[in-house]
């Protein structure tokens, strides 16, 4: 009897995603012995560093999380001091962050989607090249992704890590016309977001499936961006602060990112896919037409598809601001007044990747006792080594440097955001 | 009513003040502020370089700094003619998000988006933890970077 072969895979620093991250997996013969997705970006302590802070200090700290998705952690911390705090924003201030977070999804998803993404689908090993032979769909990119950029400059101040966002609403709310003036570039970036969608439906996508527990928010009448109840596809429907009755993190040796799991310890999965699974109907007539057009049940079970998944939602992000917009009345009140007192507060959101979830505790001065972030990569690493498990089991004939590529393709199904996955508080030494 | 002139030269000194010498690019920026010709705009940048593109959009001519990393001695002092050789990949240091200096360049290259006249200096960091404050190596060098622009500026 032969020696079964023994194969490695491994990828020591994996481009095009955000953040410092390798890959290990070890193969033996037709068998997977072992996967690591392993997240060495050092832990950057953001709960530990909250401790003492005031309330409205939370939002600005905890944007630095990411430079990509700062909103998600703005309006998670903000939502957690207003519950704490018994706040309840009125509709304008409330449309306000929906339309900046738009903003958020548009920029995020046209980043990874084409730039970090396509070229796995394309055959290119990064972006330029891809841009040599198709200049024009680099262009689109670029001009969507400043749509999605001016949303934010116009209601956040800023593109990267905006300021003007505040526990109780906004620093100052912008004119009318300014958020005017973003009808003619959103009516481009639907077409353009249209394109985009019959575009990616014509790759082609690895054969593999799975059958995911998804975990996403959830509201009656529109899909979740901002807000909405804790659902899954398994028949959890909870309010947001029972998150940690449900779902808790562990530390892993290889990852200096806390794993989520459902208190079972089961893996799910959070982000694109997940969203639309749970919320296709109520996406917009557009998206879920176009949705249908380029080939998407309203469930997707194939986690290769989610590039498209995350076309439907820029273009349905697109629909929304371009709604927002045209609805758009100066509120009366940038903020609500805040009284700061002792309380508990949960927000969650959905972050492009997925539900960011915030926890505070508040002394009677409004001061943080306590902090807890769950970002959404750190929920998705389990499922992101159960994909990878199942990718290579059904791509072993592949030869080596075909399923490092199919791997690293594989982690970027998820987007993942290294740096926000690594903000967490305990870090264990072993000195042995 | 005086018509300023529009300014003929982009000055962009691309990093993170807050992770140690990766506060070169800035540093020469601030070194420049008030020893330029009004026709000269010198612009700090710490945002994904994408934007890069956006920034040169309306300039002939650009002089970027930035801090790299390719193994040589701390405050090595780099010079690209980036408008006639490609920019060595991997070489300037980029802490997380998409881009780094070299690919937004060879990326607007593809696009025909380059400035006519681009140089990028790139100025050799020892370290880029957290923190602020640069080494003395690159504290030279950011002294010497801001007299070559100078210099080349008045060429």
């Amino acid at each position: 009897m032969t020696k079964p072969r023994s194969r490695t895979v491994k990828v020591n620093a994996l481009a095009r995603v955000e953040g410092e991250g390798a890959l290990y997996v070890s193969i033996k013969g037709d068998a997977v012995q072992e996967v690591k997705f392993r997240i060495f970006e050092p832990p950057r302590f953001f709960e530990a560093l909250l401790q003492g802070r005031l309330y409205s200090d939370a939002p600005d700290i905890t944007a630095r999380i990411c430079g990509i998705c700062p909103i998600a952690y703005m309006l998670g911390a903000c939502q957690a001091m207003e519950d704490a705090l018994g706040v309840v924003l009125p509709q304008p201030l409330q449309d306000l962050r929906r339309l900046i977070y738009c903003g958020e999804w548009i920029q995020s998803h046209v980043l990874h989607t084409y730039l970090l993404h396509a070229p796995d689908f394309l055959g290119y090993e990064d972006s330029i090249r891809l841009s040599h032979d198709y200049p024009g769909v680099v262009e689109r990119a670029l001009e969507l992704k400043k749509t999605g950029n001016r949303i934010m400059e116009v209601v956040g101040g800023r593109a990267v890590h905006p300021v003007n966002l505040k526990v109780g609403g906004f620093y100052s709310v912008p004119r009318r016309q300014t958020v005017r003036e973003l009808i003619e570039p959103l009516n481009w970036a639907l077409e353009a977001a249209l394109a985009t969608v019959r575009l990616f439906a014509g790759f082609d996508f690895p054969d593999y499936r799975y059958d995911y527990t998804c975990v996403s928010l959830r509201q009656p009448e529109e899909y979740p961006i901002t807000q909405g109840r804790l659902v899954s596809n398994r028949g959890l429907d909870i309010p947001i602060d029972q998150f940690t009755a449900h779902f808790s993190e562990e530390h892993v040796a290889h990852s200096n990112a806390l794993h989520g799991r459902m208190n079972g310890g089961e893996a799910y999965l959070v982000g694109p896919i997940a969203r639309y699974n749970n919320n296709f109907d109520t996406l917009s007539e557009l998206a879920r037409q176009s949705a249908r057009e380029a080939g998407l049940e309203p469930v997707c079970d194939n986690p290769f598809q989610s590039i498209i998944v995350r076309a439907v939602e820029t273009l349905y992000a697109c629909e929304e601001a371009l709604r927002l917009a045209n609805a758009y009345e100066e509120p009366d009140a940038a903020a609500v007044e805040i009284v700061p007192h002792a309380g508990e507060g949960h927000g969650c959101t959905e972050a492009p990747r997925g539900i960011c979830y915030h926890r505070y505790r508040l002394d009677e001065a409004g001061r943080i006792v306590e902090a807890q972030i769950v970002p959404p990569t750190s929920q998705n690493q389990k499922q992101i080594e159960r994909d990878l498990w199942g990718v290579v089991e059904k791509n072993l004939d592949l030869a080596e440097d075909k399923l490092k590529w199919r791997c690293e393709q594989t982690i970027r199904n998820y987007d993942p955001c290294i740096s926000c996955a690594t903000h967490f508080l305990k870090l264990t030494l072993d000195r042995s | 009513m005086i018509v300023a002139e529009k300014p003929a030269v982009l000055i962009i000194g691309v990093g993170n003040p807050l992770r140690g010498d990766d506060a070169a690019g800035p540093a020469v920026i601030q070194r420049l502020q008030n020893r330029l010709p009004p026709s000269v705009i010198a612009l700090p940048l710490d945002s994904d370089s994408v934007s890069l593109m956006e920034a040169w959009r309306d300039f002939e001519r650009v002089i970027l700094v930035d801090a790299v990393c390719s193994g040589a001695v701390p405050g090595f002092i780099h010079r690209f003619d980036a408008t006639r050789t490609e920019l060595p990949r991997g070489l300037f240091h980029y802490s997380s998000h998409l881009f780094g200096v070299a690919e937004a360049v060879e990326l607007a290259r593809q696009l025909g988006r380059l400035p006519e006249r681009l140089v990028v200096y790139g100025i050799e960091g020892a370290g880029f933890a957290y923190g602020e404050g640069l080494s003395a190596g690159v504290a030279e060098a950011v002294e010497q970077v801001a007299h070559r622009i100078l210099v080349e500026l008045g060429e």
